[in-house]
């Protein structure tokens, strides 16, 4: 497994080089990303925008080593992603937490899968659910918890093992505005305290522009690269920051190349 | 009922910091309620048939062999005890043996048709008849085969109960969320710990649906194995009752039988709470309290 290497800190750690994807149906083939390339640098909030089916999770799936590539590579700090890459946090759209294990016991899957040390571990399990808002919730059942909370519970145990990278697959996408809005402000809370590398995938540009350092637009299928976006606004943002002209902006400037590629129409 | 039905109103009556104890108190009160409706409903309906059945058979004298009346049934089971106890014993052993067999034979056959697609499909056709197969059919050449002791019954039973298992363990390990296997591969679980920690636990509450399925045919698989051809058991004695126009004894035996078949299901079902949470076994919370 790739080790972290303290030599690149603050350069380009994650590389795409023209990843393609095509799947295979029954109707003949997919293409559901297309000779994307990209360069990530180490400790920055990088968002993938773009309509649904234009290969953003596909393109997630492919760098955590869950997915292989049609063609194109992937590699971190030099070396090529093979394999299920184990030394990240990975967050899914569904929180897929284990039904008969509770908070606390999903969050410590991580710990059990890494060989950590449990009381260690369980210490931070639990430290890190009460920075959530789950403190008093450890021994609940998932079924017991809102979808709000088990998507922390999920962020927890995507963070157990003190990852530097994250890899979030548009996490927030099944929640109601305001939970939403919760949850990018925690996030963007636990990102600012320990430096971490986030690929965050989503389709919600508001969000994209609040929590990223960069945004890579990409087009409707085949999903290549539109536009990466540098934004310049101070940190830590705030929900206030939201109507400024500076967050307009970015906003429309991304809406505006979605109107161009025909995914938004304006009758 | 209609005080249990509004709570909510009834607590803030007390006042608003009374209001979690409160509602918690008519929760409770609700619960004591449906639970004691579960035990007294079907009760006073087994009561009535019988008083019903009682009634019938005196008044329109009914002859005893043909159906003797519940209180005759009683005093033939007393009387009987040690009898109806001697070949209850004799066919648990048949039952629990022909049912731990199914187990042996029919999780590890489903692991097999899990994990090797070509076993799964040289093998599947041929459970599949050995089910549509009428079992009685079989138990005279297994009589041959084995003769009239114990082995013949077990394997009856364990013919009929290994199926539902084979299918809902093989079901159960299958049917998974693709993001689960995705997870436990990003975290770095093998292959192994997958199965344990994931793929296994996941299945368990169909497993435990194949198991109560199962039981409940071990019973039939064992006492049609007694019918065909032994000296023991309940099933034998259901023959002998019925052979000497014994019609009381004959019902003795049933009512044995359906206590046993409901025990051993029972059983089965607190191993099932023992192992996995209550809310994730199959069929719902509700549908367990209604039980």
């Amino acid at each position: 497994m790739a080790a972290p290497s303290a030599v690149q800190a603050g350069g380009d750690y994650l590389c795409l080089k023209e990843l393609s994807k095509v799947y295979l149906t029954r109707d003949g083939s997919v293409r559901a990303l297309d000779q994307v390339s990209l360069r990530a640098r180490r400790g920055e909030f990088l968002s993938v925008v773009g309509p649904s089916g234009c290969g953003k999770s596909t393109l997630l799936m492919i760098t955590a080593g869950l997915l292989p590539a049609s063609g194109g590579t992937v590699s971190i700090d030099g070396k090529l992603v093979a394999r299920p890459r184990t030394e990240i946090g990975i967050v899914f759209q569904s929180p897929v937490l284990l039904e008969w294990r509770t908070a606390l016991g999903n969050v410590m899957l991580q710990a059990e899968a890494k060989k950590l040390e449990r009381a260690a571990a369980e210490r931070r399990a639990r430290k890190l659910l009460d920075a959530v808002g789950l403190g008093g919730f450890e021994q609940k059942y998932p079924h017991e918890l809102s979808g709000g909370m088990r998507q922390r519970v999920s962020l927890c145990r995507a963070l157990i093992h003190e990852p530097d990278q994250l890899l979030m697959d548009e996490p927030f996408g099944a929640l109601d505005a305001l939970t939403r809005d919760q949850l990018v402000l925690d996030l963007q809370q636990i990102c600012s305290q320990r430096r971490m590398s986030v690929l965050f995938i989503t389709h919600s540009v508001p969000e994209a522009v609040f929590l990223s350092d960069r945004i890579l637009v990409m087009t409707p299928r085949p999903g290549r690269v539109d536009r990466v976006i540098e934004i310049g606004l101070p940190r830590p943002r705030t929900l206030a920051m939201r109507d400024t002209p500076e967050f307009a902006a970015y906003s429309r400037e991304i809406l505006d190349l979605f109107l161009a590629r025909g995914v938004l129409r304006e009758h | 009922m209609a005080q249990a039905d509004n709570p909510g109103a009834r607590a803030e009556a007390l006042g608003m910091g009374d209001l979690e104890p409160g509602l918690q108190r008519a929760r409770a009160r609700h619960e004591w309620r449906a639970r004691v409706a579960g035990i007294l409903y079907p009760a006073a309906v087994v009561l009535g048939v019988l008083v019903l059945w009682e009634a019938a058979t005196r008044l329109f004298a009914v002859p005893l062999f043909l159906l003797p009346p519940p209180t005759a049934i009683a005093v033939s089971f007393i009387a009987n005890a040690s009898l109806l106890a001697f070949h209850a014993w004799i066919t648990t052993v048949e039952i629990l043996l022909g049912f731990a067999l199914s187990i042996v034979v029919g999780i590890p056959l489903a692991l097999a048709i899990f994990l090797s697609p070509a076993f799964s499909r040289s093998i599947l056709p041929l459970l599949v008849s050995s089910q549509a197969m009428p079992k009685v059919a079989v138990a005279p050449l297994f009589l041959v085969w084995f003769g009239f002791g114990l082995l013949p019954k077990v394997l009856i039973a364990f013919l009929i109960a290994f199926f539902p298992i084979v299918i809902n363990t093989a079901v159960g390990l299958a049917s998974i969320e693709p993001e689960k296997i995705y997870l436990a591969r990003s975290m770095g679980f093998g292959a192994f710990a997958t199965f344990f920690k994931i793929r296994l636990p996941n299945a368990l509450p169909a497993i435990f649906g194949g198991l109560k399925i199962s039981i409940t045919l071990a019973v039939v698989g064992a006492v049609v194995g007694e019918f065909v051809g032994g000296d023991s058991g309940l099933g034998y004695l259901l023959m002998v009752a019925n052979g000497s126009m014994d019609t009381q004894l004959l019902f003795a035996g049933i009512v044995a039988l359906t206590v046993l078949g409901v025990v051993l299901f029972l059983l089965v079902e607190v191993a099932e709470r023992l192992a996995i949470p209550r809310h994730i076994i199959a069929g719902g919370e509700g549908a367990r309290d209604a039980v």
